[in-house]
């Protein structure tokens, strides 16, 4: 058996969302922009998808949902926009964003901060959230925009996202949310929340890699980030990417329809796998349950390397994480760890497990059994369960080499 | 960057299939007891390295014969990675059967070669190198508990980089040598910096005691420094009056100052050079006096010829002093 638990990294592409992109490669190819039926043609499936899309996220339709090519973009977008329009040609200076961003988001911002933008990097609680006060309590005349994730994807904490955004209508600031970790997974109404710009992704909710999007409430000012034709209304240049938007819009449909019904039988599944997990002893899971992505642990083992468990679990065949999938090459302690203040010795046992609603009831058996098995086989050589104490003077009472 | 680099290496895939069993199945994981070590007459001696707040740590333990020195059995156990227990894997493998001071001597080098399936591929990816190095740093502690010196006395020299283990001597040399300006150029030359990436500048995967960054600027001042000096030195033991004005400068206050200002200050006065003028057939030197000699009658006589003749002895028979 194989058992794929990174889903907070990317999804499988849902069959049936593989379906309804097939016309669009090499029947119906044209470009929708031009005049002749080739690309007209495209139009009622486009018009369908950009439904499918507003209804998913209940948003109005005075409200611009741009399609682009992933969150990564959006993001930039955003920060880059927000940066132009009213920092360099207006009197702003300042942005909030926090600590536990995705590396989209705080690395564009250190970029912004090269060009002389003030960034304030919020830190959360120990829960791995950041609290709405503390936002409101950094935002200053000058702050030009607030961008706070709605869903961690390491933790799947979900931030105050209602609560934030009345602070910064109140206030008069922009907020964007990085939506990537929360479209599909809990409900997102863009109605009932004041958010001004949300970025998503369609490869995490069961739809192909390569596209994404952008809310944008009441269709307001953002500079393209992308300059060229006229392309959706000129707010983002590019030939539309017509099989993939096809396919996003199914997926979304596919995700939020039933949302509720289907978010229960996924945590029904979570749950039971973390309750057997924490069985184990000297485990914990970062976040309560009730204020998480249904789909999302992270847990740390006391004693097992989070590198080491990554490998017996790939020897078993399951797919998990150490934390977010980017930053899983360069081998650093869990900053989000380190961030809800989990002490540096947690932050290097950390594994993620991120279910689907294709996860089933075998996958999570054989899921918790091997689990076990490799936390006991790592924990049988960890030199944290050594019993023969070392010899006087030989025994290291803190991290003397690596400083992180 | 370049075609290679636009897909990252898959970390795992780089891995040798020695780290890849012994990860899956090390042979020289355990522990040793005391007591049953020295009911066979030998001594246990057992160290730490690292941390699980460093995100590795490794405790060895070996069994010593201490008529030998002999290492006669040894076990590890690591909180780590798949490199982190191979390595420890085959470094205890290593100490066997060597008496301590022989077992001082492997490096991470050698953990890293015997970790290898051929000779000439890596066993793990350069990332993955400094995993090495903490078996060879449990080694020396193992050896200083055990003869009772302290760990660092067995390193002769500092090593800067310890993946490819770079001295701060060879890096200093092979900067000046081949005139080294970047970091990119070390690490061509000397591997040190390709690895792990610590030593390169602060802030990388360990915190370091010497920088690539600080060693080259330093190696790189000391270098004109001693451009400079060696000018000035070619100068003043060179001909006078191919020199440049402010070496001839120097060179006249030099003489002055080892043979002549002492004299003056003695009784009060002093002189100072104003200009110099280079002539085809005389090089005019205009002083001028201060204190005491200001207006004493020797010093447009007997003064004077004493300090243009000093003067033309050192420098060249072609000078004139000339006060105003």
């Amino acid at each position: 058996m194989q058992v794929y638990l990174d889903n907070n990294a990317t999804t499988m592409c849902d069959p049936l969302v593989v379906e309804v992109m097939q016309p669009f490669f090499s029947e119906m190819y044209g470009n929708p922009n031009s005049l002749h039926k080739f690309g007209s043609s495209t139009h009622p499936a486009l018009s369908h998808a950009i439904d499918q899309v507003y209804t998913a996220l209940n948003a109005a339709d005075k409200d611009d949902i741009v399609f682009t090519s992933c969150a990564t973009e959006s993001n930039n977008w955003v920060l880059k926009s927000v940066w132009i329009d009213h920092i360099v040609n207006g009197d702003k200076n300042h942005i909030v964003t926090t600590e536990v961003e995705h590396p989209s988001v705080l690395a564009t911002c250190k970029f912004l901060e090269e060009q002389g933008v003030k960034v304030t990097y919020l830190p959360v609680n120990n829960q791995g959230v950041v609290e709405a006060h503390t936002v409101r309590s950094f935002i200053t005349e000058k702050t030009a925009l607030v961008s706070v994730m709605w869903a961690s994807n390491e933790t799947g904490m979900i931030s105050p996202i209602d609560e934030i955004g009345q602070i910064c209508k109140e206030k008069g600031v922009l907020f964007h949310s990085d939506g990537v970790q929360a479209v599909g997974k809990i409900p997102v109404d863009l109605q009932a929340t004041h958010v001004d710009f949300v970025s998503f992704s369609a490869h995490k909710f069961h739809g192909p890699k390569g596209i994404g999007g952008l809310y944008i409430k009441d269709s307001q000012e953002l500079t393209p980030l992308l300059h060229g034709g006229e392309h959706m209304g000129g707010r983002r240049s590019g030939t539309l990417n017509v099989p993939y938007i096809v396919g996003m819009g199914k997926a979304i449909e596919l995700a939020t329809a039933n949302i509720e019904e289907t978010m229960a039988k996924i945590r029904a599944k979570r749950d039971r796998l973390e309750d057997a997990l924490v069985e184990l002893s000297d485990t914990f899971v970062v976040g309560d349950r009730e204020n998480r992505t249904p789909n999302t642990i992270l847990i740390s083992i006391k004693g097992v390397e989070g590198e080491g468990m990554l490998w017996d679990l790939n020897n078993g065949q399951i797919g998990a994480s150490t934390g977010s999938a980017c930053a899983s090459a360069d081998l650093e302690a869990n900053t989000v760890m380190l961030a809800i203040g989990a002490d540096n010795e947690l932050a290097h046992t950390g594994i993620r497990l991120s279910l689907s609603r294709f996860t089933t009831d075998a996958e999570i058996d054989y899921t918790i059994s091997h689990f076990k098995g490799a936390v006991a086989r790592l924990r049988a050589i960890s030199s944290s369960f050594a019993i023969q104490k070392p010899t006087k003077g030989g025994s290291v009472q803190e991290c003397e080499l690596h400083h992180h | 960057m370049a075609k290679a680099d636009m897909l990252g290496e898959s970390l795992w895939d780089a891995y040798s299939n020695k780290v890849t069993t012994l990860m899956n199945n090390p042979q020289h994981q355990g522990e040793l007891f005391e007591a049953e070590v020295e009911e066979r007459g030998h001594k246990l001696i057992v160290a730490d390295f690292g941390a699980e707040s460093c995100g590795d740590a490794v405790r060895l333990y070996w069994e010593i014969d201490p008529k030998t020195d002999t290492i006669v059995n040894s076990k590890f156990k690591s909180f780590g990675c798949g490199t982190a227990i191979a390595s420890s894997d085959v470094m205890t493998e290593l100490c066997i059967g060597k008496t301590v001071q022989e077992a001082v001597k492997i490096t991470n080098i050698d953990v890293e070669m015997a970790l290898r399936d051929t000779p000439d591929v890596p066993a793990v990816p350069p990332q993955k190198m400094h995993c090495s190095v903490m078996a060879y740093d449990v080694i020396k502690k193992a050896a200083g508990l055990y003869m009772g010196v302290d760990a660092e006395s067995f390193e002769s020299e500092i090593i800067v980089c310890e993946c490819a283990r770079v001295s701060l001597g060879t890096l200093q040399e092979v900067i000046k040598l081949n005139d080294l300006k970047t970091i990119e150029q070390i690490t061509d030359y000397t591997k040190a910096g390709g690895f792990c990436k610590s030593c390169i500048k602060p802030g990388g995967h360990e915190e370091r005691e010497y920088y690539l960054v600080d060693i080259l600027a330093d190696t790189r001042r000391e270098m004109d420094e001693e451009k400079m000096k060696a000018a000035a030195d070619a100068g003043s033991s060179g001909n006078f009056e191919t020199m440049t004005l402010v070496q001839q400068i120097k060179a006249v206050d030099a003489v002055v100052d080892e043979n002549v200002r002492q004299f003056l200050v003695m009784d009060g006065g002093n002189m100072e050079v104003i200009d110099i003028k280079k002539g085809d057939d005389y090089i005019d030197i205009y002083i001028r006096y201060l204190g005491a000699c200001n207006g004493c009658s020797s010093s447009s006589a007997g003064t004077l010829y004493a300090i243009e003749a000093t003067l033309k002895e050192k420098l060249s028979s072609k000078i004139r002093v000339l006060p105003i």
